[in-house]
């Protein structure tokens, strides 16, 4: 009775399609075309032409920035792992009250504007700002420190504004995790760190892969942080891609550094396309 | 015994460390807004309401406010609609490759914001659009409705489709059973997809910063002049009024997920 009722209950394939319609036209107007416009400005100028693509990986400013680039992702991803751990840590394992406090503590920041965040960053950072009054009041510096557009600031920065996105992840695998398992552990005599180490860890490695392709991917794209914290000195690829549509007489260069943007996404999509769910990447809690 | 709970400890102590270091800059900004000096300083001297003052009595930061008020407005409704329009089809149709359709709709959040950002400024500026509200609000819309999508798909797959066949056989036609048994019950579902996909577009940067023209800009576009130029304390306040909506606006999502939870429980 309840499986053809449920299979009536389901929308026909026509009704369905149509339903989707509104929005599958929305995508291929204003996404899939001008990404498609994007890749052709790239590699025709006017003819078919590989130059910008070429002078992207050959000239030694450029490579240094996507050098750069990929250098501080990396370092972004591994730092939010490091902080973001013991927090997902606790979320999984609080009640009540606490688990509220920490949800919403996550979720804030998530919900704050990138660049209010960012801007916050410039104010404790600059040189009459919160870190570099500190250290003088307390007599460890003399004179105020270079802290902003620095590599260090910008580093920083982003593991801040990136942080909740390894966080839901991490806590989605650890909720799940049975806490009979370490206690059996710890029953057999193993100690707190082999208990992590054996257990906690690896049985969480999904959340771990899952966050840091996550964090890894939004870092290398990211703009406002690393423009407002680091300035043209510490320069991203986001930023040389805003410049060059800015201030370049012809977009193709442009247009062909934001393609290898785009397809270094799509190709780690594509490798880790199972560990960046819908889900997951909302950080639901159902 | 001992060893576990101070290994515990530890753990905790390092996130509520981490915790402390996820809010407390942005809240720096709150004491800021309210000093008295012109350059920003920490801590601030003095308390004034002179920031926020000059932030409502100036005529661009009013117009671009308004300006970003109007786009998402636009955009929370579009994205509404569509989204959950597709959200049926999504939960409830039987569609052949839906996978493939879920990750084409959640790639906008995926794909960097800048390579979207000037594959959508190249596409408007041959069509001379820049600085036009319709081209805001359509790509604005591309980067909400995956928001919205997945709070309504989440809202409809707790709701039995029995019920909506129940109410057709007692004689509602389909589209009468949706809107007057599924809608009331996924309805705070809808309403958070709304509220996150307005919040989405108010405070979205970088297609903005492309699509903003000279005179016709929202107000992240002048926030990051307002920033990079001279570091007024106005930019303190507007900052603060926007992280006082950013709360509201969780609130309200918090709030609405217990009442979605209670309704169909």
């Amino acid at each position: 009775m309840s499986a053809p009722s449920r299979n009536e209950g389901r929308l026909g394939a026509w009704t369905s399609w149509l339903l989707l319609t509104p929005l599958l036209v929305l995508f291929a107007a204003v996404f899939v075309v001008p990404v498609v416009g994007m890749l052709l400005q790239s590699a025709f100028d006017p003819t078919f032409t590989t130059r910008h693509f070429e002078q992207a990986v050959s000239r030694p400013l450029y490579v240094r920035i996507i050098l750069r680039t990929l250098q501080i992702s990396v370092v972004v991803a591994v730092g939010t792992l490091v902080l973001g751990y013991p927090v997902a840590w606790l979320m999984a394992r609080a009640k009540g009250w606490q688990a509220a406090l920490i949800g919403c503590c996550v979720l804030i920041p998530l919900w704050t504007s990138v660049l209010v965040r960012s801007y916050a960053w410039t104010v404790l950072l600059a040189r009459n700002g919160l870190i570099n009054n500190g250290l003088s009041g307390l007599g460890l510096t003399d004179a105020p420190l270079r802290l902003l557009y620095t590599e260090g600031a910008v580093i920083v920065a982003m593991i801040h504004v990136l942080l909740p996105f390894m966080i839901l992840p991490l806590y989605a695998v650890l909720r799940t995790l049975p806490v009979d398992l370490t206690q059996a552990a710890r029953g057999l005599g193993a100690s707190g760190f082999q208990v992590f180490r054996r257990i906690t860890l690896p049985l969480s490695m999904p959340g771990v892969i899952s966050g840091l392709v996550m964090v890894f991917i939004l870092a290398i794209g990211f703009y406002v942080t690393p423009a407002l914290v680091g300035g043209s000195q510490n320069m991203m690829i986001a930023q040389l891609i805003a410049s060059e549509i800015a201030e370049a007489p012809t977009w193709g260069f442009g247009a062909a550094l934001s393609t290898m943007l785009l397809v270094t996404t799509l190709g780690l999509m594509a490798i880790f396309h199972r560990a960046i769910s819908f889900e997951r990447l909302a950080g639901h809690r159902s | 015994m001992n060893r576990s709970s101070s290994g515990s400890l530890r753990w905790m102590a390092a996130a509520y460390a981490v915790l402390a270091f996820l809010l407390l800059p942005t809240l720096l900004v709150v004491p800021m807004s309210f000093g008295r000096n012109p350059y920003l300083e920490f801590p601030p001297t003095g308390f004034t309401l002179q920031w926020y003052e000059a932030y409502f009595t100036d005529q661009g930061w009013m117009k671009a406010t308004l300006f970003s008020a109007k786009i998402a407005i636009l955009v929370s409704l579009v994205s509404t609609v569509i989204g959950t329009l597709a959200s049926l089809a999504l939960v409830r149709g039987r569609l052949r490759g839906s996978a493939g359709l879920q990750l084409l709709i959640i790639s906008p959040v995926i794909i960097p914001t800048i390579a979207i950002a000037i594959a959508v400024f190249l596409f408007f500026a041959r069509l001379q659009m820049i600085g036009n509200v319709l081209a805001f609000v359509l790509a604005h819309t591309v980067l909400a409705v995956p928001y919205v999508v997945l709070t309504v798909s989440a809202a409809l797959t707790r709701v039995d489709a029995d019920l909506d066949l129940a109410a057709m056989g007692l004689g509602a036609s389909r589209a009468e059973a949706f809107v007057r048994v599924t809608l009331p019950l996924i309805l705070p579902g809808v309403i958070s997809g709304a509220v996150f996909a307005f919040i989405i577009s108010f405070d979205e940067a970088v297609v903005s910063f492309f699509l903003s023209g000279v005179h016709d800009k929202t107000l992240p576009r002048l926030m990051f002049e307002n920033i990079e130029l001279r570091l007024t304390p106005t930019i303190a306040a507007v900052s603060t009024l926007l992280t006082a909506l950013s709360l509201v606006a969780l609130s309200l999502v918090l709030l609405l997920g217990r009442l979605g939870q209670r309704r169909v429980d």
